[in-house]
Formats: structure tokens, C-alpha cells, sequence
């Protein structure tokens, strides 16, 4: 029973961290890339969850409603990045933070002005709304599509970055970003492009948690402050970091949540446990954070800058 | 910031007279994040029982001060002093989720400015620290709970997962389900306030195999448990019961991931009381969706404050006497709650009756049926503790 259980937690951690991972390969390109801080890419998550529940309650069609999520999270994405990320790269992380912070209460309340506060409906589509039975357990047929599904991103944004001439470019403004602009290369349509990419993939994570969580406004600040702890300890600007930072981050917090009150409750009373495990299990991840950056400051895979 | 007069700004002194009598309220809820679905239907009801009673209450013209407390209890705490010293209201209503009704406690018990919550009553405010100025118009949190722990051991289930989050009311609905269930429960577990993804604990649920899941989880954290239990395959499976989860504020985004579940409360759309049946229908008529509990609450607690008003006659703003006024309200016939017999215990907390529903045809026009009546004429188990007569 035990295993079985064990291997469903080590399934969810993976799935969220999946989620997780669609989130923070934006958000690390961009802070990386542009140096900017954009508190506003959980917004792009929210844009993309409510592109898909308003796809979906006019289609009905889920491939529908996940490509309004990125469309719709990329145009939003492309516009933030005109309008308001390009006139303020080169000033400083504050003036970051407070532009997109105010983007963000914007979104949230243009959510509300349209839609409302009631959360949109949106269900998982019918191919993968049974279960899955693993080892005599039954997992839910759309968190493993979820799974493989982040899998796919992870292959096809290693693809784009080690093996095309956009990726080198990447690659490339991501440390010596003066020297590729001298070299010819419009540095201006490439950060507007990695933007909007990062955009679209906050947007497809959006969709693809759409029908798990509720749709409503809001829902991007919460799932924002773990992608922050995920790319700092997979080390800020590095992909490939971020892929397995969100993979121990999700594994951590979902493993904590259900293991440290059953092992508390071995060394206490039951009562205390149920009060101080919940406790625990919400700070596991900002302790793992810290300890590791104690050790590696520049996170767990930190770019290497030759100079 | 939210002004929001009632009834469409009439109420503006827009009479002629000498003195422009005024009854302000100061509204808090939760009207953002993930709250703010339970918040918008106690506010909407308040309204729309001002609305109903031309823009007055006690034939006062009535101006109601809306604010959002975020689910913050600093902020709760904030908007309490604001509404007392700036707006200077005459009674506050709603004070959002038990966290927040906590942290406002202080300033309204210091200020004696009464002060009726449309949500949250925990066991402090029902049993020692119980407040003369402090009224519930919905229930004591435990009340719902011990309704579906008296049915949930009634029907034999020998082997219950409680799962709630981690503040006052997640325990306090914890100790309300114990206190009728009699069999030692299978497991209880707290999660995070504000978490999003349960799969961690669904996935422990079903390695523990439950015989019933019992749970309490308000607004969007709801929406989200209750459809990933169903993506887990456990709903119809597993009888799920709840309090405070599955109603007119989660059905439209729940649907068919609902099915089946049975809920205890005091009162939903489809309870067959004479007094609800208009209030349903106006509901749906202004605001385009089902009114849960949450809203028949702000619609009582207008109702309430109507009779109050009316007792207080011309010493309305007189804080102790309109607090005194609420109380005789509650016992007086000319204030009909929704959920038909209503009365005031010694602590402020409503004596009346629970019942059980369930969710029948989720995607449907009714898509909750009564399964009847758990407990008739029920009083909290604080009231022994309180000092007030």
C-alpha cells in the first residue's frame, strides 16, 4: 500500500512540477535574458486559464481552449512587452517591480470587469477524463497527460535553444547581450520574441491547469511565488535549471505536504502534529531554497559566463 | 475605495428636511482572490434587501460602505477601525472569514458598534469571548458540521476522512463533525489556507481507503478539491459531505464533479420554506445565478438590521441600544429569516434548524435536493460558556 502510495505522490509532485517547469522557462529566460523582474507572468498564467474556460464555454472543444490560452497569452505577452517591459530594461529592478505589479492588479481586475468574480467552468476533455490504474492505484488519466505533455516542452525548448539559430542567439544574448546586438543581430525583436514566448508557455500551463483548478482572478499570484523559488535555485537564466529545480520543488512540496504530518505524528501527539504539519510542510520549500542557495548561491545550475 | 450606495445611489439625500437621517453600514468581505465568490454573494444579498426595502432600513434611507478584506485579517482589522472612525457607521455586517471576524473582534468589542457577521462565528465569539454587540445571523461554525456528523454516524459510515484547512474554522468545523460522529475517525488532515493543488491529499485519502470524506473548504479552494477528488475518480465512489463548500457559489464551476455530494446547512436555494421561494426568485432576477447560503445570510442580516432599526426607533445611532434592539429583532416575528424559525441564544448565536442536501443533476436549473431535516431547533455547544443572559 505504502508504495503504491509513495509512487501516486511521486506522480503529482512530478505533474506539478511539470506546471511549474511551463512557468519558470519563461519567467528565468526573461529575468536572465532582459534582466527584468516580471511579477506579471502569473497574470499571463490567469490570462491563459480564463482564454481557455472562455474558448471552451464558446467552443466546447479543449484543443480549442488551449489554443486561445496561448494565443491569448501571448498577444497579451507581446503587448506588456511593447507597451511597457522594453521602455524600462534599462532602469532598475524596482521600477521593474512596481510596473509589473501594477500590471498585475490591472489584469486582475480586468478578470473581474469581464468576467467577474464568479470562477469559469472549464472540464477535462473526454479522452482523459477516466483514470489510470498504476500498481492497484488510480491516478487521474489527465495529470499523466499533464506529465507528458511537460515533457514534450522540455524536448522541444531543448531542441530550440541547443540546436537552432534562434537559440544561439539566446544563448548568446543571454550573456554577452552588447556584443550580439553589435554583431548585427536586432536585439529588440529578439527580447520581444523570448517574451512572447515565455508568455505562451505561462498561458499553455494556464490552460492545461484550467480544468483542475478554479478559473478566477487572482489564481496567478500564488503559483508566481513558488515559480520565483524555482528558478532561483535552478539558477536564474538557465533552462535546463529551471526544468529540474521545478521537478525537486514540486517532488518537495508535494511529498512534504503529506509525509511531514504522518512523521510528526510519530514523535508527538496527534493533535500537535495536525497543527504543526500543515505549518512545516508550507515552509519546506522556502528552507530547501535557502539551504541551497547557502551552498550555491547562484543556484543549482548557475549559466556559465566565460569571460 | 468600494462605495457602493444602496439601491442605485437613491438613498443620497435626495429628501427635504432639517436633519437627513442616515443609517450607514460598514459592509466587510472578502471581495478578491480566491474568497471572493463567498464574499459577493453576502454582499449581494445584503443588497438586495436594502434594495427591497426602498433603500431604508427602520424607514431610515440607508447608505452601505462595501470593503474588501482581501482574506487578510490585518486588513479585517483595518477597515473595522476605518468604517468606526472615519465613516462612522452605525453597525458593521459580514466580517468575512473566521480569520478575518477574529482580528475585528477587538475593535468592535472596544467600540460596542454591533456588529452582525453573514459567515464566520467561531467557537471564541460563541462561548467565552461572546460579546453583547456581536451577533451571527448564520450559524456558530460548528453548527453545519455537527449536523453532517450526526447524519454521517446515523447512516454507519465507520471509517471518515475529515480534510479542512489549517485556521479556526477548519478546526472548529473539525471538533462540531466529532462531537456527533462517535466512532474515532479514520484521519483528519489540515492543508494549507489558500492551497490550490490537493493531489498530494487526495492521493493519501485513497491510500487510507475512506468509507465517507467529510470536508470544509469555502470559495475557489473548494472548486478545486471537489473536482480533483472527481478527476480522481473517487466521486460516486466515495460519499463526499461537506459544509460550506458545494452551493450556489461553486455548483456553476463545479457541474457534474459534484454529483452526488451532500452538503449540511441551514438553508440552500432549494430548501422548501415559504420565505425563500420570493427571495430565490428576485435573486435570480438581478444577479443571473442561484444564491447560496452565503447570500440568504446578507439578505437576513438586512432584514435583521430593518426590525432593529425600527425598535431603536430615533436612538438608532445610540450604540448599545441598537445592539439591545438587535437582539429583541431576533425574537421578534416582523423579522423572517429565510430558513424559516430563527432565534437569538443568550450568546447571539442562532438557535434553528439544519438540514441535508444533496446534489442531484449538478449542470441542471435545481441542482440540489433536500434529503431533509439532520437537527431541529439546534443551539452551539458554547453558549454554557458565555456569560451574556
Amino acid at each position: 500500500m505504502l508504495t503504491s502510495t509513495l509512487l501516486a505522490q511521486l506522480l503529482n509532485g512530478l505533474q506539478y512540477g511539470m506546471l511549474l517547469f511551463l512557468l519558470a522557462a519563461g519567467l528565468t529566460l526573461i529575468l536572465g535574458i532582459m534582466s527584468y523582474v516580471n511579477l506579471a507572468h502569473g497574470s499571463l498564467y490567469m490570462v491563459g486559464a480564463y482564454g481557455a474556460a472562455a474558448a471552451y464555454g464558446a467552443t466546447n472543444s479543449f484543443i480549442a481552449a488551449i489554443a486561445a490560452a496561448i494565443v491569448g497569452a501571448a498577444a497579451v505577452g507581446f503587448a506588456i512587452e511593447r507597451l511597457v517591459a522594453s521602455t524600462l530594461y534599462r532602469r532598475d529592478h524596482v521600477d521593474h517591480v512596481l510596473a509589473s505589479f501594477g500590471l498585475v492588479l490591472l489584469l486582475n481586475e480586468l478578470a473581474r470587469t469581464i468576467w467577474g468574480p464568479q470562477p469559469l467552468f472549464l472540464t477535462v476533455p473526454d479522452a482523459l477524463s477516466g483514470t489510470v490504474d498504476v500498481l492497484g492505484f488510480q491516478y487521474s488519466a489527465y495529470r499523466f497527460a499533464i506529465v507528458g505533455l511537460g515533457i514534450a516542452v522540455v524536448l522541444g525548448a531543448h531542441y530550440l535553444i541547443h540546436g537552432t539559430r534562434i537559440g544561439m542567439l539566446v544563448r548568446a544574448g543571454s550573456t554577452h547581450a552588447q556584443m550580439v546586438s553589435a554583431l548585427g543581430v536586432n536585439i529588440k525583436v529578439l527580447n520581444a520574441a523570448l517574451f512572447t514566448f515565455g508568455a505562451a508557455l505561462a498561458g499553455l500551463a494556464g490552460g492545461i491547469a484550467a480544468p483542475i483548478v478554479s478559473v478566477q482572478m487572482g489564481m496567478g499570484e500564488n503559483i508566481l511565488i513558488l515559480t520565483l523559488v524555482v528558478i532561483v535555485v535552478g539558477g536564474i537564466g538557465s533552462i535546463q535549471g529551471s526544468f529540474y529545480s521545478a521537478l525537486i520543488i514540486g517532488c518537495i512540496d508535494t511529498m512534504g505536504r503529506s509525509f511531514i504530518p504522518l512523521g510528526l505524528r510519530e514523535a508527538m501527539s496527534r493533535e500537535l502534529a495536525n497543527a504543526a504539519g500543515p505549518a512545516i510542510a508550507s515552509m519546506l520549500v522556502y528552507v530547501v531554497m535557502a539551504v541551497i542557495l547557502s551552498i550555491k548561491p547562484q543556484g543549482l545550475f548557475p549559466i556559465k559566463v566565460k569571460t | 475605495m468600494k462605495t457602493f450606495f444602496a439601491a442605485l445611489g437613491i438613498t443620497l439625500v435626495t429628501t427635504l428636511g432639517s436633519a437627513q437621517a442616515q443609517v450607514r453600514v460598514g459592509f466587510l468581505a472578502p471581495l478578491s482572490g480566491g474568497a471572493a465568490i463567498v464574499g459577493q454573494d453576502q454582499l449581494d444579498g445584503f443588497n438586495l434587501g436594502v434594495e427591497q426595502l426602498q433603500g431604508k432600513l427602520g424607514g431610515i434611507a440607508a447608505t452601505v460602505i462595501a470593503e474588501d478584506d482581501q482574506t487578510k485579517p490585518d486588513l479585517g482589522n483595518q477597515m473595522i477601525r476605518k468604517f468606526i472612525e472615519r465613516d462612522k457607521v452605525h453597525a458593521v455586517v459580514g466580517l468575512g472569514f473566521s480569520n478575518v471576524m477574529m482580528a475585528t473582534l477587538k475593535p468592535i468589542v472596544d467600540s460596542g458598534i454591533p456588529a452582525i457577521s453573514t459567515n464566520a462565528a467561531t467557537s471564541v465569539v460563541a462561548g467565552k469571548g461572546c460579546a453583547a454587540n456581536f451577533f451571527s445571523v448564520t450559524a456558530q461554525n460548528d453548527g453545519p458540521a455537527e449536523a453532517v456528523g450526526k447524519y454521517v454516524n446515523d447512516k454507519g459510515y465507520k471509517r471518515v476522512f475529515l480534510l479542512a484547512p489549517n485556521y479556526q474554522a477548519g478546526k472548529d468545523m473539525f471538533s462540531g463533525f466529532k462531537r456527533f460522529y462517535k466512532t474515532p475517525v479514520l484521519d483528519e488532515v489540515f492543508t494549507q489556507v489558500g492551497q490550490t493543488d490537493y493531489s498530494s491529499e487526495i492521493a493519501q485519502l485513497q491510500g487510507a481507503k475512506p468509507d465517507a470524506v467529510f470536508i470544509f473548504y469555502p470559495g475557489a479552494a473548494g472548486i478545486n478539491f471537489v473536482k480533483q477528488f472527481s478527476q480522481a475518480g473517487l466521486i460516486g465512489k466515495i460519499p463526499l459531505f461537506s459544509v460550506f463548500t458545494i452551493d450556489g457559489t461553486s455548483l456553476p464551476s463545479l457541474r457534474e464533479s459534484a454529483n452526488g455530494a451532500i452538503t449540511g446547512a441551514t438553508w440552500d436555494a432549494a430548501l422548501d420554506v415559504p420565505e425563500s421561494k420570493k427571495f430565490v426568485a428576485d435573486f435570480k432576477a438581478k444577479y443571473k445565478r442561484i444564491p447560496s447560503q452565503f447570500a440568504a445570510s446578507g439578505f437576513d442580516a438586512a432584514l435583521l438590521l430593518n426590525v432593529a432599526v425600527k425598535i431603536a426607533g430615533p436612538d438608532y445611532a445610540d450604540r448599545k441600544k441598537l445592539s439591545a434592539a438587535i437582539k429583541a429583532a431576533g425574537a421578534s416575528p416582523e423579522f423572517r429569516s429565510l430558513r424559516g424559525g430563527f432565534k437569538f441564544n443568550n450568546n447571539n448565536m442562532p438557535i434553528h434548524n439544519y438540514y441535508m442536501f444533496k446534489v442531484n443533476d449538478a449542470a441542471g436549473a435545481n441542482p440540489v435536493a433536500t434529503l431533509g431535516l439532520a437537527m431541529a431547533d439546534h443551539a452551539d455547544a458554547y453558549a454554557g460558556q458565555c456569560p451574556l443572559k
